[in-house]
């Protein structure tokens, strides 16, 4: 722990040293929160319940992923990584702990949708609190995860514009972020179904206005059970393909 | 048992072999040189030996250790030295330093780590703005940092100036007399000259001469040339003798033999040897003659 606090406060002072890292962290989430809140007051709550799972989705894959891939790839071609490797740190170590930032800026705006949510939104207080926080952190896993993998098919920082589109659209698409899912033919319903922020989102909908803690945690089952086997092939992906350095 | 034991190493990429059989140990408290030209495959070796990528063939043990199986074992009593320092150029000198201590598991102070790489006085600067020689030194900070027993250091030294230099050759000659056991990488003969017990000499992969310097240079022919006359024909003289641009250039196992020959002879005829100059092989001309070599 206390060599991941190292590392991770070293990213810390690079995250707060980067402008534009620093505004997509820090600001952009501010004025996505109040056009939100405005735009849905009257809606009824099962939509609030959707829309606001859904910018959690959001910040999982926005925030977390997108600045992962960046961080991955700038660390890499920096030789930071392989430089890493030649000290005591194991690689998951190198890995969690360069993503460390990332990881607490996106969990904090998290707890701050579900406080905004709560507040402005008059959602109620989440039903099953450890469910919603399963749903958090499985995503959390998978997305870190899928950061490396996709940093491993990214030449450099700018190419991340490029390589993160795939996860990127066909999540936003599959959790039914940018169009209903309902609006979907039916057989292209049901691949989305299987895809990463899917399930983290159904998870994260249930905890929170699922019919009640018992059946929050039923319903859970299958896509608790999903989110465990994408995480297990991501991280399968990321032994597979992670690069150290740069190509030669 | 020797600290590092190199053996049967190989590595291949694809279908080109950067590094070909080479063999050697390096014991406690010896400072091991691997001297080649570009390309020769000093660092995929060093690579191999530092356990950041598994041999093709052939086998690596670090204090007895495989340093890719057990590199939970290996780093802990290790410091290195890579060819391109990695270093995000946002953080300060001390703020490397301090991370790189934070992962250590019995790490120097961070002051006395940048003190003995000559590089305090720049703590506050940014990675950035350092030029390359200081880059190297906050490098080599972070390779003592750890308080290693064994170093390896892929050129240490390139892009420092003179003095610096110097001062790193100092404290290298200080972690050996303390028992610090150094294997490195150059291509500058003179610090090997200067501080190797021993040394390799790679060339296209594979080591093609190895010993102390003076094993290395004995096994090469010493030099004698010297320009005639006109119309006078050299004596016989033990060793293979051509002319150079009007110098006649010898190269013989027996020095001494040969240039009493030739002096006696001279001596002897009247005949003045212009520009006479006889020299045993040194390191550079051992190094040239193995980089020159037609494939």
């Amino acid at each position: 722990m206390r060599r991941l606090v190292a590392l991770g406060r070293a990213e810390l002072l690079l995250l707060l040293r980067n402008r534009m890292a620093l505004f997509n962290a820090v600001v952009l989430p501010v004025p996505l929160v109040a056009v939100t809140a405005g735009a849905v007051r009257d809606a009824d709550p099962g939509f609030n319940a959707r829309l606001v799972s859904g910018m959690l989705a959001l910040v999982l894959v926005a925030v977390l992923y997108y600045n992962l891939v960046t961080t991955f790839v700038a660390r890499r071609e920096e030789l930071v990584l392989k430089r890493l490797r030649t000290g005591e740190l194991t690689d998951a170590e190198i890995l969690l702990g360069t993503a460390g930032p990332s990881l607490v800026v996106a969990l904090i705006q998290m707890v701050l949708f579900v406080a905004a949510a709560a507040a402005f939104l008059g959602l109620p207080v989440p039903v099953n609190a450890p469910v919603l926080v399963v749903g958090v952190l499985a995503g959390v896993a998978v997305f870190v995860a899928l950061a490396a993998v996709s940093a491993a098919f990214t030449r450099t920082v700018e190419l991340a514009q490029i390589t993160t589109l795939p996860v990127l659209l066909v999540c936003f698409i599959g959790a039914g972020i940018a169009v209903p899912l309902s609006s979907l033919p039916d057989a292209v319903q049901e691949v989305l179904r299987f895809l990463p922020l899917t399930p983290a989102m159904e998870l994260m909908r249930l905890g929170w206005t699922g019919p009640s803690f018992g059946g929050a945690l039923r319903s859970s089952l299958a896509p608790a059970g999903l989110l465990a086997a994408w995480t297990v092939v991501a991280w399968l992906g990321v032994r597979r393909w992670f690069r150290w350095e740069p190509r030669r | 048992m020797a600290v590092i034991e190199v053996s049967g190493l190989s590595r291949r990429y694809g279908d080109f072999s950067a590094v070909r059989d080479v063999s050697f140990s390096v014991e406690r408290g010896e400072l091991f040189a691997l001297l080649g030209t570009n390309g020769a495959g000093k660092t995929s070796t060093l690579e191999l030996v530092e356990g950041l990528a598994r041999p093709s063939g052939g086998s690596v043990r670090i204090l007895g250790h495989d340093p890719v199986a057990r590199r939970s074992r290996v780093r802990p009593r290790t410091g290195v030295m890579l060819q391109d320092a990695g270093f995000p150029g946002d953080l300060t000198v001390v703020e490397v330093a301090r991370m790189w201590a934070g992962t250590l598991t019995a790490p120097r102070p961070v002051p006395e780590a940048l003190t003995l790489a000559g590089l305090d006085h720049r703590a506050g600067v940014r990675v950035r703005q350092l030029s390359g020689g200081e880059r190297r030194r906050l490098d080599l900070a972070l390779a003592v940092l750890g308080r290693p027993e064994v170093l390896v250091l892929d050129e240490p030294t390139t892009g420092l100036d003179p003095q610096s230099r110097r001062d790193a050759w100092n404290l290298l000659r200080d972690l050996v007399r303390d028992g610090v056991t150094v294997l490195l990488s150059t291509h500058y003969l003179e610090e090997a000259e200067e501080l190797a017990d021993r040394l390799a000499i790679m060339h296209r992969g594979t080591v093609v001469a190895a010993g102390t310097v003076r094993e290395v240079v004995d096994a090469h022919p010493a030099r004698i040339s010297f320009g005639l006359p006109s119309g006078v024909e050299p004596p016989a003289l033990p060793g293979a003798a051509v002319v150079e641009r009007g110098r006649v250039v010898v190269q013989t196992d027996e020095l001494q033999p040969a240039l009493l020959t030739l002096l006696t002879w001279a001596d002897r005829d009247g005949v003045a040897l212009a520009g006479l100059d006889a020299r045993s092989a040194s390191l550079e001309e051992v190094f040239l003659s193995i980089a020159n070599e037609p494939r």
